[in-house]
C-alpha cells in the first residue's frame, strides 16, 4: 500500500530538544501490565515453546561434544567451529550454487564429518595424552576455521534459506516449521544415537572404550580408531546441527563463540560425559532462557547469564552435574 | 678496516643520506592513511570511498601544494577494531611511526577511536573519523583544544542527533499509520540492543513517545548478538504493538528483521538498523526484511545536492553497491581535506586546522560546517539540521533501498522545508493493512 506524499509529522528541534537534553532524568513514563488468566496462559505457552525450542538446539550440539568427551576425553573447543563450518558449506550450495537446502545439509554433514577425521588424525591424535595440550590445540584450530572464514567470506553477516519456509500458529504462538525441525532433530538424533549404540558392534565397542579404554584394547579393540570414528560422529553431529539451525541464525565467522558457552554450560550441568545429562540439561537452560526473556523483557539480554548462573549452581549443589560419568568414575 | 674500505664506506653513507634527503624534500606524495576494520564492511567502506577519491584527484595531477602538485598515496590499515581494541592503536602506532602518513581518515568503534584519536593527537596529525558517532570524540577538543584540535568528524554526524532523527522518522511513521489504518492511539514497541551507546536512548523514548501521542507497549533489550528474537517477538505481538521503534547497531538486527518479516509481525519496524543500510541486507534476511525503514545516509535516486548523484552513481558503478556512510572518506578527502591543503599551500597540520574549522562547504550528503560550544569554542563536529546534514530514512521497498525521508520537513515552524529529490512514499506490509483494514 502506498501513502500519498504528504509532510504528516513536522516535530522537529523544538519540542524534543528539552528530552533529549535531560536523559537519564527526565520523568519517566511506566508501561503497567494488567495480568489476568488469559494473559499469564498466553504466557506459559510461550515459555514452553520457547524452551523446548531453545533446548532443542542446545540438545544438539551438546550431545555431539558429550560423546567424544565420553568416548576419548577429548574436550573438543573446535566443536561449534565445524557447526560454523557445516553453515558456510550450506551457504555456498545455496547461495552460491543455487541448489536446494537439502543437498547443502549433505555435503555439510558429509564434508565437515571427513574434516573431523582429518583433523583429529593430524593435530589430535598425536597429542591425545596431553588433555590440556589437546584442549588448546582445539582452540587453536577453531580460530584457524575462523580466520579462513573471515579471509574467504569478510565479517559481512549472510543467511541461508529455511528447509522447511513459513510457520504455523500452536495454540496462538506462531512458531516457524525450522523450529519444530530443530525439535523433532534433537528427539530423532537421540534415538539414532541411542540405537547405534546399544545395538551395534561399532557402538558396543564406543561404550566398552568409554568405560576403560586400556581393558577395550586388551579385549582387540582397536581404541585410536574408535576414538577417530566418535570423532567423526561427533563433528558429523556438529554439522547436522549447523544444518539444522543455520537458517535460524545469522552466518558470521564469530558465530561459533556464543554456542560453544552455551553448550559448555550444558555439557557441564549434564555431567561431563553424559549423554542422558546433556539432553535433559539442554532443556533445562532453554527454559531458563525462555524465562528471562518473557518474565524480564527488559533484561532479555541476561538469558545466557541467568543459564550460566543455574549451572553454577547446580554445581554448588552436585559437583559433578547431574548424571556425572567422569567425577563418578574418578571415585 | 683498510683506509680505502673506510672511503668507501663514508662514501657510501653520504650517498644514501643524499639520496634519502633528495627523497624525502621531492617528493611528490601526501600520505593519507585509511584505518577502519577492513575485513568488515564498515572498513570496506573507509577504503572504497577514499580510493575513490584518490583516484579522483590523481586523474587531475594530484593536490596543489604553494608551487607543486602532489599525488595522494593511500596507505591502508586494518584496525580489526570489531574484535579488538588494542589492534587498532597498533594499527595507528604503525601509520605514525612507520608509514610517517601525513593525514588520517576512518575508524569505527568509539572506543577504538577514542584510543586511535590521542595517538594521533600526540603526532600532531589530521585524524578525520569517518564511523564513530559519540560525542565525546569532539567535546574533546572543546575542551582541550590544544591536544586534539587535529581531530575533526567526517562522518556520521554524533549520536544525539542521530537520535533526534530516529524519533522524528518514528513520528512520521506514527502519522502515516494513524490516516491511513485509522488506528486511533498508536502502541510502540520499544526494542533496543543492550549496548552502551543505545541506554540513554531508552529513557528518551519513554519521555517522548507520549509526548508524540503514542503509548508505548513495553521495551525489550535483546543481546547485540542474539540469533533468535522469536520469544522478543511473540510478547511484541501480544502487546498488540503497532511500530516497533528499533535501534540496533549490531548484527541482531539481522534476525530480528527476517524473523519479524517471516512470521508477518503486524508491526511497522521504524528506528536505526545499521545492517538495514547495506545492500546486503536483502540476502541477509532472506528477502524477509522488506518494509523496514532505517535512518541512513545514500540511497540509489535519492539526491541532497548536485553532488549526491555524481558520487552514488560513481560509487555504485565502481564498486557495485550503494555507499554506506564510511565511504564518507571520499567526501572527506575531496571536498575537506584537498581545498584546505590547497588553501593553506602546505602540510602543515596547524595551518591546515585553521582552515578547515572555519570553512563551509557542501559534500554529497548536504553541507558541512564545523559546529562551536555555545561559548564559541571549536567544537569540529559536525552541524546537523535543515541547510547542512540532515541524514535520510531508507526503506526496503522490494529488493531495493527507497529514500522515503525528508519530505516536505520542517524541523521547527520557522525552518525551512526540507525535501530531497527522489524521495518516494513510505509502503505498509501487506499484512499490517490485511489486519487494521478488517
Amino acid at each position: 500500500m502506498e501513502i500519498p506524499l504528504i509532510p504528516l509529522y513536522k516535530g522537529g528541534l523544538g519540542e524534543l530538544e528539552f528530552v533529549l537534553n535531560l536523559c537519564g532524568h527526565v520523568e519517566r513514563t511506566r508501561t503497567r501490565y494488567f495480568l489476568n488468566n488469559e494473559v499469564i496462559m498466553a504466557l506459559v505457552i510461550d515459555i514452553i515453546i520457547g524452551g523446548l525450542i531453545n533446548g532443542s538446539t542446545f540438545a544438539l550440539l551438546a550431545i555431539g561434544f558429550s560423546l567424544i568427551f565420553g568416548v576419548a576425553r577429548i574436550v573438543n573447543f573446535a566443536h561449534t567451529a565445524f557447526y560454523m563450518l557445516a553453515a558456510y558449506c550450506i551457504y555456498i550450495i545455496t547461495q552460491k550454487m543455487g541448489l536446494h537446502p537439502v543437498w547443502g545439509m549433505l555435503a555439510a554433514i558429509v564434508l565437515v564429518t571427513l574434516l573431523g577425521m582429518l583433523s583429529y588424525k593430524a593435530l589430535i591424535n598425536p597429542i591425545r595424552e596431553h588433555e590440556g595440550a589437546v584442549l588448546i590445540a582445539t582452540i587453536a584450530l577453531a580460530m584457524i576455521f575462523q580466520e579462513i572464514m573471515t579471509l574467504i567470506f569478510t565479517g559481512t553477516f549472510l543467511s541461508v534459506p529455511a528447509l522447511i519456509k513459513g510457520y504455523f500458529i500452536l495454540l496462538g504462538v506462531k512458531v516457524f516449521y525450522q523450529q519444530l525441525l530443530t525439535f523433532c532433530a534433537a528427539l530423532f538424533i537421540l534415538a539414532v544415537l541411542w540405537v547405534f549404540l546399544m545395538r551395534t558392534n561399532l557402538g558396543l565397542a564406543i561404550r566398552s572404550t568409554a568405560q576403560d579404554r586400556e581393558v577395550a584394547n586388551l579385549m582387540g579393540i582397536n581404541e585410536a580408531r574408535v576414538a577417530m570414528m566418535t570423532m567423526g560422529l561427533s563433528v558429523g553431529l556438529a554439522g547436522f546441527t549447523g544444518a539444522i539451525v543455520v537458517p535460524l541464525t545469522v552466518l558470521e565467522p564469530q558465530m561459533w563463540g556464543a554456542p560453544l558457552v552455551m553448550m559448555m554450560a550444558v555439557v557441564v550441568l549434564g555431567g561431563l560425559g553424559s549423554l542422558k545429562g546433556s539432553f535433559i540439561a539442554a532443556y533445562i537452560l532453554g527454559f531458563a532462557e525462555a524465562l528471562v526473556v518473557f518474565l524480564a523483557p527488559m533484561g532479555a539480554y541476561l538469558k545466557g547469564s541467568v543459564a550460566l548462573s543455574i549451572m553454577i549452581l547446580v554445581l554448588l549443589i552436585r559437583p559433578e552435574g547431574l548424571f556425572g560419568v567422569y567425577f563418578e568414575e574418578e571415585r | 678496516m683498510e683506509r680505502w674500505e673506510k672511503r668507501i664506506f663514508v662514501l657510501a653513507m653520504v650517498s644514501l643520506f643524499l639520496v634519502s634527503s633528495w627523497a624525502v624534500a621531492f617528493a611528490q606524495e601526501i600520505k593519507i592513511g585509511v584505518i577502519g576494520p577492513m575485513k568488515f564492511v564498515q572498513g570496506q567502506g573507509h577504503w572504497n570511498g577514499a580510493t575513490m577519491a584518490a583516484d579522483e584527484i590523481n586523474a587531475k595531477g594530484g593536490i596543489q601544494v604553494g608551487s607543486k602538485k602532489m599525488k595522494i598515496k593511500l596507505i591502508q590499515s586494518d584496525s580489526n577494531e570489531f574484535l579488538n581494541v588494542t589492534d587498532a592503536t597498533n594499527a595507528m602506532e604503525r601509520l605514525m611511526t612507520q608509514d610517517k602518513v601525513d593525514f588520517v581518515l576512518g575508524g569505527f568503534r568509539t572506543e577504538a577511536v577514542l584510543a586511535m584519536q590521542d595517538i594521533a593527537m600526540d603526532h600532531k596529525k589530521i585524524f578525520i573519523g569517518c564511523g564513530a558517532a559519540h560525542p565525546e570524540l569532539c567535546e574533546r577538543v572543546a575542551k582541550n583544544y590544544n591536544t586534539y584540535k587535529y581531530f575533526f568528524r567526517g562522518t556520521p554526524f554524533n549520536s544525539t542527533f542521530l537520535v533526534r532523527t530516529a524519533f522524528i522518522h518514528l513520528g512520521t511513521v506514527g502519522a502515516v499509520l494513524k490516516q491511513s489504518l485509522n488506528i486511533p492511539k498508536i502502541k510502540v514497541a520499544i526494542v533496543m540492543e543492550k549496548a552502551l551507546w543505545a541506554d540513554p536512548m531508552i529513557p528518551a523514548a519513554e519521555a517522548t513517545i507520549p509526548k508524540m501521542g503514542m503509548e508505548i507497549a513495553g521495551i525489550w533489550r535483546p543481546s547485540p548478538v542474539a540469533t533468535d528474537v522469536t520469544a522478543e517477538l511473540s510478547a511484541i505481538q501480544r502487546a498488540e504493538a503497532n511500530i516497533i521503534f528499533e535501534i540496533f547497531s549490531s548484527s541482531v538486527g539481522i534476525p530480528f528483521s527476517r524473523q519479524a518479516g517471516e512470521l508477518k509481525i503486524p508491526a511497522f519496524q521504524v528506528g536505526i538498523n545499521v545492517e538495514a543500510q547495506k545492500e546486503g541486507f536483502w540476502q541477509a534476511t532472506q528477502g524477509m526484511g522488506n518494509y523496514v525503514m532505517t535512518s541512513n545516509t545514500y540511497a540509489r535516486s535519492v539526491e541532497q545536492n548536485e553532488l549526491t548523484k555524481p558520487f552514488v552513481e560513481g560509487y555504485i558503478k565502481r564498486f557495485g553497491e550503494v555507499p554506506t556512510y564510511t565511504a564518507d572518506t571520499y567526501a572527506a578527502i575531496v571536498y575537506g581535506l584537498a581545498p584546505s591543503i590547497e588553501q593553506a599551500g602546505t602540510l602543515d597540520s596547524d595551518k591546515i586546522v585553521s582552515i578547515l574549522e572555519e570553512r563551509v562547504y557542501k559534500v554529497p550528503s548536504g553541507t558541512v560546517k564545523y559546529m562551536k560550544t555555545a561559548d564559541g569554542k571549536p567544537l569540529h563536529d559536525l552541524t546537523w539540521g535543515p541547510g547542512f546534514l540532515t541524514g535520510l530514512a531508507t526503506q526496503w521497498q522490494d529488493d531495493k533501498i527507497a529514500g522515503v525521508w525528508p519530505y516536505k520537513w520542517k524541523a521547527t515552524p520557522e525552518a525551512p522545508e526540507v525535501t530531497y529529490k527522489g524521495i518516494v512514499p513510505i509502503k505498509l506490509p501487506p499484512w499490517m493493512i490485511e489486519k487494521y483494514k478488517k
